[in-house]
């Protein structure tokens, strides 16, 4: 897994590609919990370049999202999610949590 | 050729029981479920439903990373595709597992249950067994016509 990061005025866009799985969730958690440590809760999660992602990686975002969410200071959305990642979102009762863009310049557009 | 394909394929490979596996062992099980003509999404939810169930040996069964090691067997016929998961850890019982809370709002939202909830959506027969000799069997099986919905 790779991870890059840019910072916009608004919010913050982390790109992931690879795998999410056990092995690699804790680095994204990490990323994530140094934007919200700075105060930082408007995160768009560009997702085009992720083959794969497991529960493991669905907490992050889970907890994440609860950060972000926490008094209305923010969210965390999902751009250009692969299709058969999305089927696996809308498997584990996801699609409700977040809000999904098919375009990134979209998500961050949206703060 | 004709009854090379009737014969039904079987593979099995060991990889220790590490996250850093779970990469390993999900192109052993995706380039299976390729073979066995699954389309891609299915394919995916395979290696998913596998991932999901080695990340659960090695977190639960081994209590964690470098105990042990997981055998990954299996077996493509007519149309069918099963996979077998053995470890030595300690015996497995699903029924301990909570259901997750899909409805929960976020904030009561845990992500507990969810790998174990999203291998029996996904694979069409899951068994957990326990033998003395041979550990934690978990054998699940996904059949290619099955609509998941």
């Amino acid at each position: 897994m790779e991870i890059a990061t840019r910072e916009f005025k608004r919010c913050a866009v982390i790109e992931v590609s690879g795998r999410i799985d056990s092995a690699t969730a804790p680095q994204l958690a990490a990323v994530l919990h140094d934007y919200t440590d700075k105060g930082q809760y408007n995160l768009v999660l560009d997702m085009s370049d992720v083959d794969f992602i497991s529960s493991a990686g669905l907490r992050v975002l889970i907890d994440t999202q609860k950060t972000c969410e926490r008094l209305n200071r923010g969210r965390l959305v999902l751009a250009d999610v692969p299709e058969p990642i999305c089927e696996a979102f809308d498997l584990a009762g996801f699609v409700a949590l977040f809000d999904f863009y098919d375009e990134v310049v979209e998500a961050v557009g949206t703060f | 050729m004709s009854l090379v394909v009737l014969m039904p394929r079987t593979q099995t490979r060991t990889f220790p029981a590490r996250y850093e596996s779970l990469a390993a062992i999900d192109r052993f099980v995706a380039a299976a479920a390729e073979e066995a003509s699954f389309d891609e999404c299915t394919v995916y939810q395979v290696e998913l439903a596998v991932d999901e169930a080695c990340s659960n040996i090695i977190e639960h069964a081994y209590g964690g990373e470098g105990s042990g090691t997981i055998e990954c067997s299996y077996r493509i016929q007519d149309e069918e595709l099963t996979v077998i998961l053995r470890d030595q850890g300690q015996p497995f019982d699903p029924e301990t597992v909570p259901e997750p809370n899909l409805s929960a709002n976020i904030q009561e939202r845990t992500g507990g249950g969810l790998g174990l909830y999203m291998i029996r959506q996904i694979m069409d027969e899951v068994n957990f067994d326990f033998e003395s000799e041979a550990g934690n069997v978990l054998t699940m099986v996904k059949r290619k016509k099955h609509s998941m919905r």
